[in-house]
Formats: C-alpha cells, sequence, structure tokens
C-alpha cells in the first residue's frame, strides 16, 4: 500500500531541461560602457537609444541591488554573466522557412509549434531563443488591421518614432537597480501597438527561451494601446537545466490611453533549481502599466511557477479617471524556490479602481511571500480597492508571508482586505481518495479549485494549460 | 436478508490496528455476505469508528496482525482510492469541507472512477447530469447543493445526504456508514435511512456504526455486533440492539472484565 505523503508529490522532473545544441555568437563576460556600446552597435541602433542605454548603465553604477525582499540569495556576480549572446544565422529571416530547423524543433518541443502548418490557429506567436528574436508568426494579418506585432529590435528599426516616445516613460531607468541594468543591456522582446479604435483580432504572445548557460536573459517589452483599442497579450517562459543560476531582469511596459484595454497573462516556467536548491533562474522583474486615458483598463494575470529566485511586482498606475486596474496572480514555489511577489496599485485619478486576488501555494522547503501596495493619492475622489491574498501550504517545512502596506490620502477612499492560510490535510485527501479519485488527482483537484478564481482570468486556450502545468509541478513520486 | 450460500463479501479475521503505537482494534472477526445488514454497536471508544477507517484505508492507522479480505482478494494490499473503485465505501461521521472543488465536478470524478473500475463508460458533463439529478431523489437532496463546493457551508444533515447522494451514485457492494445518525434530527435521519434503505439489496451489503437503537429502528439489521476494547464481544439478532436500549452497556464492562481484566479501567 502506498506511503505516499503530500510532500512526495512535488519534485516532478522539470519538463523543459534540455539544451539545443547550436552555434552561439557570444560576446564576452562582464558589463562595462564598452559593452553597452557593443550590444548597441551589434543590434545598429539610433543615437537616441544608444545615449538611453548609456545613461541608464551609468545610473546603475550609481545605485545598490534592494535587500528589502524576504530572499536570500549569494551577491550576483555581474562581471561573471554574458550579456549577448544569439544563435548564429544572418539577420532575421523574411520567411519561416529560413530559419534554423533546430531553433524550429526547440520550439516544436516546448509546444510552441511556429510553422505555417503546426502553428496555434489563432495566437500570433514571437518565439525569443536567448537574446534574440526569432521569428514572429502571423505578422500580415495583424497589419491589415494595424497592429504592429514584432520584436523590440525590429521596432526600433521600423517604427523608431514609437520606440523613442513610449520607450522608459513608464518604468524610467533609474527606477530600480534591475530596471537600469535592463535599460542598459536589453536584448529583444516584443512590441505591441494597437491604434485607435482597433480591438486585436487575436491572442498574441511570446514565448523566452533561455538556452546558454552563462548567459543573462534582459528582454524588454512594450505594449501601447490606443483610444478604444484593445488587446490581450501572453508571455511563456522556460530555460534549461543548469546548476549555476542565470540572471533574468525583464522590463514592461503597457500604456493604455482613453477607454483602451490591455490584458496581460504570463505562464512562467523557468528552471527553478533541483531538489537541493542547486541551479535556477534569478527572475527579477519590473511589470508595470499606466492607465493613461480615462476609462482605461489594465489586467495583469500570472501564473508563476519556475525560477529559483522571483522578485516580481507587476503593477498600475491609474491616472485616468474610472480607470480600472487589475492583479490575479498564482505563484506555486517548491522545493528551495523563494518567491516574493505582489503588486502595486497607484490610484491617481478620480473613481479609479483595482482588484488584487493572490493565491500563493508554498510546497518543500520554499518561501512564499506576497508584497502589495495599495495608494491612493489625495486626487483621487471615490477610489475603492480589494485585496484577498490566500496562501496554501503544503507539508509542514514551507513558508507563506503576507505584507500588505496601503497608504491613503483620500479619506472616502474604499480599501478592503482579506487574507487566508489553509494547509491540504491529510483528511480531505483521504476523503477524495476514498471516492475512488487518486492522490495525485486529489491534490491537484485541491489546488486548481485554489486557485480557480485566477485561473478564469487567463485567455481560455491556456487556462488548460496552467491547470496542466500546476498539476505537472505537483505531480511526483507516490509510493 | 441472510443467505448462507450468498457470496462471502467482507472476511475479516483476527484484525489488530494501532494509531500512533496505540492498539486499538485486538482482534475483530466479522463476515459479510451480500444480502446482509450488519449493526455494529459500542461506546465511545471501543474501536469501531477505527475499524470503519482501517477498512477504508485510512493512513493514519496501521494494521498490525489479521487479514481483510474482500471478494476473495486481499484488500489491506490496497490504496484506499483501489478500495473505492472496486465497491467498498465508507460514508464518514465528519465528512470534511473542501473549499474551491465544485460538488458536482467532485461527484462526476468519484463516479467515472468506480465506472472505469467496472467497465463502464465515462460520463461526459451531461450524461451524469442526467444520472446525477436521478440520485438526487434518493436523499431528496436540493440539487443547489451540486453547485456548492464540497460540503462547504452544508449542515449536519446536509453532509450525511451528500454521503448518501455519494454512495447512491458509487453503488458500492460495501457500505459502511460511520455514525451516520449522529447530529441529525428525526426528519434527516428518516430521509437517509429511506436513502439507505433503497439502496441496499440481495447484492451488496451494510455496515452500519451506530451508538443508538433508534437508526436501527429505521434500518433493519440481520446481525448486530457489540464492540468493545478493540473486538467483538458478543453476535446476535436485531433483537440484542434492543437489549442494549434496555440494559445499557454495563454488562459489556462485567463481560470484558471477566476476560481480560487488567485492560478495564474501573470508572
Amino acid at each position: 500500500m502506498s506511503t505516499a505523503t503530500v510532500g512526495d508529490l512535488v519534485s516532478q522532473p522539470y519538463k523543459h531541461g534540455f539544451v539545443t545544441d547550436i552555434e552561439t555568437e557570444k560576446i564576452a563576460k562582464g558589463l562595462s560602457e564598452d559593452v553597452v556600446r557593443l550590444i548597441s552597435s551589434k543590434k545598429d541602433e539610433p543615437d537616441f537609444l544608444l545615449q538611453f542605454r548609456l545613461r541608464a548603465y551609468r545610473q546603475w553604477l550609481q545605485m545598490a541591488a534592494p535587500d528589502w525582499a524576504a530572499l536570500g540569495y549569494p551577491p550576483i556576480d555581474y562581471q561573471n554573466i554574458i550579456y549577448y549572446a544569439a544563435p548564429k544565422q544572418q539577420e532575421k529571416k523574411a520567411s519561416l522557412d529560413e530559419v534554423d530547423p533546430k531553433l524550429l524543433e526547440t520550439f516544436d518541443k516546448l509546444g510552441i509549434p511556429l510553422s505555417e502548418q503546426k502553428r496555434l490557429s489563432n495566437v500570433a506567436v514571437d518565439a525569443v531563443f536567448d537574446s534574440v528574436s526569432i521569428a514572429t508568426t502571423y505578422k500580415e494579418k495583424l497589419a491589415e488591421h494595424g497592429v504592429i506585432f514584432c520584436s523590440i529590435s525590429e521596432a526600433v528599426k521600423e517604427h523608431p518614432e514609437l520606440i523613442e516616445a513610449y520607450l522608459g516613460t513608464v518604468v524610467p531607468s533609474n527606477d530600480n537597480y534591475f530596471s537600469a541594468l535592463n535599460s542598459a543591456v536589453f536584448s529583444d522582446g516584443s512590441f505591441v501597438f494597437i491604434p485607435k479604435g482597433v480591438e486585436c483580432p487575436m491572442e498574441l504572445s511570446t514565448y523566452f527561451r533561455i538556452n546558454s548557460a552563462d548567459t543573462g536573459q534582459f528582454e524588454r517589452t512594450l505594449i501601447v494601446a490606443e483610444e478604444g483599442a484593445s488587446v490581450s497579450y501572453l508571455e511563456g517562459c522556460t530555460a534549461p537545466m543548469f546548476d549555476t543560476n542565470q540572471l533574468h531582469a525583464a522590463v514592461v511596459e503597457l500604456v493604455v490611453l482613453d477607454d483602451a484595454s490591455i490584458k496581460y497573462s504570463t505562464v512562467q516556467n523557468w528552471y527553478a533549481g533541483d531538489e537541493n536548491g542547486v541551479g535556477g533562474i534569478y527572475n527579477f522583474v519590473t511589470k508595470r502599466g499606466q492607465c493613461r486615458g480615462a476609462r482605461s483598463r489594465i489586467s495583469w494575470t500570472q501564473v508563476e511557477t519556475g525560477s529559483a529566485i522571483t522578485w516580481k511586482y507587476p503593477s498600475c498606475v491609474l491616472q485616468g479617471a474610472d480607470s480600472v486596474g487589475e492583479f490575479y496572480s498564482v505563484a506555486l514555489t517548491n522545493n528551495h524556490q523563494q518567491a516574493d511577489t505582489g503588486t502595486k496599485m497607484i490610484h491617481v485619478g478620480p473613481r479609479t479602481r483595482s482588484t488584487i486576488v493572490s493565491k500563493g501555494i508554498s510546497a518543500g522547503h520554499s518561501s512564499n511571500s506576497y508584497r502589495g501596495l495599495v495608494q491612493i493619492g489625495p486626487k483621487a475622489v471615490g477610489a475603492k480597492n480589494y485585496s484577498q491574498c490566500d496562501s496554501m501550504l503544503i507539508g509542514d517545512q514551507a513558508a507563506a508571508n503576507t505584507y500588505p502596506y496601503i497608504r491613503s490620502q483620500q479619506p472616502d477612499a474604499v480599501v478592503e482586505h482579506e487574507a487566508s492560510t489553509c494547509r491540504i490535510s491529510v483528511d480531505q485527501l483521504f476523503y477524495l481518495q476514498s471516492r475512488g479519485i487518486g492522490f495525485e488527482e486529489a491534490v491537484s483537484m485541491m489546488v486548481s479549485g485554489f486557485c480557480r478564481d485566477v485561473f478564469n482570468q487567463l485567455p481560455m486556450e491556456f487556462a488548460a494549460e496552467a491547470d496542466k502545468l500546476l498539476a505537472l509541478k505537483l505531480e511526483g513520486s507516490v509510493g | 436478508m441472510i443467505r448462507p450460500d450468498a457470496p462471502l463479501l467482507l472476511d475479516i479475521r483476527d484484525l489488530h490496528a494501532s494509531v500512533d503505537e496505540q492498539p486499538i482494534l485486538k482482534g475483530v472477526n466479522l463476515a459479510i455476505r451480500a444480502g446482509e445488514i450488519h449493526a455494529v454497536m459500542g461506546r465511545n471508544g471501543s474501536g469501531k469508528s477505527t475499524l470503519s477507517k482501517v477498512l477504508a484505508g485510512h493512513p493514519a492507522y496501521t494494521v498490525t496482525a489479521g487479514s481483510v479480505h474482500y471478494r476473495g482478494a486481499d484488500l489491506l494490499e490496497l490504496d484506499p482510492e483501489q478500495r473505492a473503485r472496486i465497491g467498498l465505501f465508507l460514508g464518514f461521521q465528519y465528512p470534511v469541507e473542501i473549499p474551491g472543488v465544485s460538488n458536482l465536478e467532485f461527484l462526476r470524478v468519484a463516479t467515472n472512477s468506480r465506472r472505469a473500475e467496472r467497465g463502464d463508460e465515462e460520463l461526459d458533463t451531461f450524461a451524469f447530469e442526467d444520472l446525477v439529478h436521478e440520485r438526487l431523489k434518493v436523499v431528496q437532496m436540493d440539487p443547489a447543493f451540486l453547485e456548492r463546493s464540497v460540503n462547504e457551508g452544508f449542515s449536519g444533515g446536509e453532509k450525511k445526504r451528500n454521503e448518501i447522494l455519494q454512495m447512491a451514485l458509487l453503488e458500492p457492494l460495501v457500505a459502511i456508514l460511520d455514525e451516520t445518525d449522529s447530529g441529525l434530527d428525526i426528519d434527516a435521519l428518516r430521509i437517509v435511512a429511506d436513502g439507505v434503505n433503497q439502496l441496499a439489496g440481495p447484492d451488496n451489503a451494510t455496515l452500519l456504526i451506530t451508538h443508538y437503537q433508534r437508526l436501527l429502528d429505521l434500518i433493519t439489521p440481520d446481525y448486530v455486533h457489540v464492540m468493545a476494547a478493540g473486538r467483538i464481544l458478543r453476535t446476535g439478532g436485531k433483537e440484542l440492539a434492543l437489549e442494549l436500549e434496555r440494559t445499557g452497556y454495563d454488562w459489556v464492562d462485567q463481560e470484558l472484565a471477566r476476560l481480560e481484566p487488567e485492560t478495564v479501567e474501573v470508572a
């Protein structure tokens, strides 16, 4: 008879841990002003962008890494990282037929087929491999609607005026240590522009893949929705298993004008390290959106299951009157993973509303913290926030913390905060088992029940995917 | 219904079990044939609830000696979910609440796992809804309970009805009902007992674990067993339950004291 405990369930081999054997062009390790210039020149960038990078680099030199998060890790040696790596192929290919088959195969294996015959029917994909975007699907179809969806490098070349107008306006380069680093060395990422009045006809998605062992990934994403425009965007991330830690420091900026909306979903499954906490991605990400227009809306949904360390607070600055910010999050940590994640809702304009639903699941020896700020400014008359933070503990070695910060300068604002902690009990599992439901399925039923409020927010194509991913993460050696 | 030639469903021999290294069951013998209704009675702490948990495979209990065969197969080899799939059912005294898990979906997954074992096709959501609405009648349950989370916010009576609904869906061959009568008012008790009677048939068997006669006024047992100090002390027909009602459990203490004086605590 099985003697499995819930703790046994959580050690599932990582399915995306393979390395693609491909010739890569890398620059030497280390960071200096010359390296920043080299990256910029490799990408043949206009001068405004080089100046943006150099300013950020100089700011970064003056800054110190933040130490307020509930995270423990040895100091990162920034001179021991490669800041640019690209699979060796000439310029980005006009047609997918010319893309190295090994790269297509890699994305196939990850369940992101790019080729014409196999690709997802209603999702356009930008595939980013190490530091460069290798392909973007459905570009022409999107262009018919005036939608621009391409890698940010391409946007710099083809739409420099848009990049210059928006880049760094939501997350200034000196916002924090990691945003400064990213601004100096970012290599690729996605750019989305939805013109006035256009509802993007399909889901947009970017898939990030780290392949090289000693390379950092610094992607930059910028999404602009003009008046009355709307888009749903999803990003996914995986990396091979290495026993060293790799740094990932991304910046995502969203801009929404009057009556526009952006729904931004993330399924983050970077390599988390092994069961002893060796290896894994250090994930330091700055994501922020500005609701600049009246009645505009930004909705962040994240499913965070990977990375050794997650430091991430997708935020909304609610400037426009009646604008709405939402944050729905599931963060699962296992083994020795550490996550310090949450959001900031900055209410500036009148009658702005925000909703925060955070579900943290901690298993193994992991630590999972929710950290969130709700700030109501003096002009935010009638602002409202509702926050709900629930934690689920699996086993008795894991930790869950909640750090809610509320600052209100507006006496009639309504701020509600609810929090709960639960544990999957032996008796609940036994109850389900005694009805013929297997141990793993029982755990996964309870976990997905716990996460349902968040999964309901994901685009339909990915909700089932997220459910499966969580089940995989919790699946293991029963018996 | 007693038929000596009916197939033997459950055969418990000299069963010993402990929890946290504390022996609770100390040699239980019990044979249950198809068509029979058994009642196990006894005081709190006599081991009757432990017996039900051990049979269902609760991980907190360790079998230290003896055997249990279910239709000839070694039951103790099996995981709890496998026991359920082959037709053993435990109705809980205190059904747990499982927030976030839809009752309807839970019932469907459970029913399909039992059906798969029997080689029946899986029921999709639509086919299952038809089935569940038919079975709701057994316990006169409001369909609104299907939309809620498993047992969450259910009253005591609603939880017990939900247990019998599960029994009606899983169609077990051996149903063990652990103190199903506890915490029920007379109307709820009647509905639950009525459900159990409807489900009892010549091919299955029921093991009622109870404290009181009042359940047995509504479900007539073929056998009544009195449990004390981890074993079955006496077995009789339905009149044994009536005798207990009249005389109380004092004689049990005396008999136990005679059998093994060292294990009896004198109050």
